[in-house]
């Protein structure tokens, strides 16, 4: 295990945890992109540049400056009377911590049913080309209907509605 | 001719060197020493030339307007740059009290790394790539996709209201024109079949008699091009698509609040970014580092290069001092209603040119489709638009 | 940590309770929506490791969920804060607790 994947990982948990505990909504905004680029690091380390490079592309590109525009479409820049945290807090840091020991357990457990070292895979983004109009070609087009049906949708749900006309 | 060993040397005289320059080094650091190398190479290369393009940028627009540019420090005004660099570097380095200072310390900072990162993967000249990389153009873009974001960073944490609205429209600009100039794009890597630059020059690099084959010079090429020419200069915010730094409207837009080495900093990613989407532009559509005709070949792959990058900058140039701004909704439109369609457009006339086989057929139909289909939206869009003489409306 | 698997299943495992956590300890609508986000990238890490470190790599089944998962997660993030900008729009909250009512 080496070096640049512990601050990889550091970078991308760190990023997180401030996404999640900042008051101010950009800071949070701006620690997402930050985690965001730590998983692409991360998955150009797991040899996966294609995922890596969409990664940067949508999740930075797109979503971030989405949600940034998001928020201050929605004056998210002015600090909330009440605190940024909800009543319940404390259940929900307890449900969470429980599906983490949950999950590292089993990952845990089952350390030893996996190989220990295996080859890097010679993927090249011709495969996936191919792959995506062979194997994968009814996944792709369903998809390409979802992103047509989630753009038209997300445009008339934020649209201004027409103004009546006065009585 | 151009075979002969001294013009070969000559074409490969950087290689060369480079590799004279490592066999210093004992054998385990080579590789690691040639990377170095390269890098600095291109740090120190691209930074020249925005200082001289900075010099070249103010005299033509000065002769445009009728004017002489900067003249007076050093013969016709070239050692301008080197007055420009002094005085933004003791400049004092003012932050605004309320600003938010990490933020707005970062933003110039992730500019001009993402936008240096972008030269990583051009093809310079004959096997001059720093990283030959199997989805190259995936992250060139990616690069060009974290650019927006150091922008609203800029703009949000100045606490202005100008420089606020200026990163929004600059940000909507650019996510908008990212769209055309990614698809046009995806034509030239339906014809070629692959993400890699290099191969992508290499594909153009054959001559029919003495024409070449670049992309440019078929009709979904020429279609592609002009579109991605558009998205390039609303990409990196140029005139006419100006209007987020346009000094006559919004005082400097996003970057209102930087002052002294930090603002030069947003010059020169301003000035990179327009060199590394030029470059792109030429890597796609104007062969690379070959040479436009098959005679010519002697001449070295990199003059060639850098030269087909300088003809860009300079019709840049020439765009910015001729045509007016384009206000913020006209921009939005023409993106979304005209250039999205006809790139769209243009690859379903790629694939078909594709699928057409060899010969003049295809050339007919092609040019007819696009040519048809580039006038009708022209009638279809300017429809409102009443041409004649001019009306006058009196007060009574 | 004893595989390099295990280490990225834990780094994925703990970055979806991270996100877990926000979406369910913040009011502000938005940050609900950047803890689901972030959620959505864990299980993404988790494909991808898998895909690395599994017995048929060249099969691509891996990367390929893993980049669907990438645009379908952006069409849901824009669908769900143009919701979030409507509500905002009708009530002038983004407060989740605030908005407990159907009426209006």
């Amino acid at each position: 295990m080496n070096v640049v994947f512990y601050l990889l990982a550091a970078l991308t948990i760190g990023g997180g945890l401030a996404a999640v505990l900042l008051k101010h909504l950009v800071h949070c905004a701006l620690a997402t992109t930050v985690a965001f680029a730590g998983l692409a690091l991360l998955f150009l380390q797991l040899d996966a540049q294609f995922a890596g490079f969409a990664q940067i592309l949508v999740y930075i590109g797109a979503v971030a400056i989405l949600i940034v525009f998001a928020i201050l479409l929605t004056r998210g820049s002015e600090l909330p009377k009440g605190g940024v945290f909800s009543p319940s807090w404390f259940v929900g840091l307890v449900i969470a911590a429980g599906i983490f020991a949950v999950l590292a357990w089993a990952v845990l457990e089952s350390v030893r049913a996996v190989p220990q070292q295996t080859a890097i895979p010679d993927v090249t983004v011709r495969d996936i080309g191919n792959a995506l109009v062979g194997r994968y070609v009814l996944p792709l087009e369903i998809v390409a209907l979802l992103l047509t049906a989630a753009t038209i949708g997300a445009v008339i749900v934020a649209m201004h509605e027409k103004e009546r006309p006065k009585p | 001719m151009a075979n002969t060993p001294f013009f070969t040397n000559f074409d490969q005289i950087f290689i060369i060197l480079r590799d004279w320059l490592v066999s210093f080094l004992p054998s385990p650091w080579r590789p690691a020493a040639c990377v170095v190398l390269e890098v600095i190479a291109i740090v120190c290369v691209f930074p020249g030339l925005f200082a001289l393009t900075t010099v070249f940028e103010r005299k033509g627009l000065g002769r445009i307007q009728n004017r002489l540019g900067p003249n007076r420090v050093g013969p016709y005004g070239l050692f301008q740059p080197i007055a420009d660099g002094i005085k933004s570097l003791t400049k004092e380095d003012i932050v605004p009290l309320s600003a938010n200072a990490v933020v707005h310390f970062l933003a110039p900072l992730v500019l001009v790394v993402t936008v240096f990162m972008g030269f990583a993967v051009l093809p310079m000249g004959r096997n001059m790539v720093l990283v030959d990389m199997d989805a190259g153009l995936l992250f060139f873009f990616a690069m060009g996709a974290a650019t927006e974001l150091s922008v609203f960073m800029a703009g949000w944490s100045s606490r202005n209201k100008y420089s606020l609205l200026g990163a929004m429209r600059a940000v909507a600009q650019m996510i908008s024109y990212e769209v055309v100039l990614l698809l046009s794009s995806v034509a030239v890597v339906m014809i070629t079949g692959s993400l890699s630059l290099p191969t992508i020059v290499a594909a153009q690099n054959s001559y029919t008699g003495i024409f070449p084959h670049w992309y440019i010079f078929t009709p979904w090429g020429l279609a592609g091009f002009v579109m991605y020419a558009i998205a390039a200069t609303a990409e990196t915010n140029r005139s006419p698509f100006d209007l987020p730094e346009g000094e006559s409207e919004l005082v400097a837009g996003y970057h209102t609040e930087y002052s002294g080495f930090k603002f030069a900093l947003f010059f020169l990613g301003e000035y990179l970014a327009m060199f590394s989407i030029s470059g792109l532009g030429t890597t796609l559509f104007l062969g690379g580092w070959s040479a436009p005709f098959s005679f010519l070949t002697f001449i070295p792959s990199w003059i060639w290069f850098f030269s087909k990058v300088m003809l860009s900058i300079f019709v840049f140039i020439w765009m910015r001092g001729t045509l007016p701004r384009l206000r913020q909704d006209q921009l939005m439109n023409f993106a979304w209603k005209f250039c999205l369609p006809y790139t769209l457009l243009n690859l379903i006339v790629t694939a078909l040119w594709h699928f057409m086989g060899e010969g003049w057929m295809r050339w007919v139909v092609c040019t007819a489709i696009l040519v048809a289909v580039y006038v009708f939206m022209g009638r279809v869009e300017m429809r409102s638009e009443h041409f004649g003489p001019r009306r006058y409306r009196y007060a009574e | 940590m004893t595989t390099p698997l295990a280490g990225y299943l834990l780094v994925a495992a703990l970055l979806f309770a991270i996100g877990l956590a926000g979406a369910l300890v913040r009011r502000n609508a938005i940050l609900v929506l950047i803890g689901i986000e972030l959620m959505l990238n864990a299980a993404n890490l988790n494909l991808i490791a898998f895909w690395r470190f599994g017995p048929h790599p060249e099969a691509l089944t891996g990367m390929m969920f893993a980049i669907f998962s990438i645009a379908v997660a952006a069409a849901e993030a824009a669908v769900g804060l143009g919701l979030v900008i409507s509500i905002y729009r009708h009530t002038n909250i983004t407060e989740l607790d605030k908005i407990n009512r159907m009426k209006g």
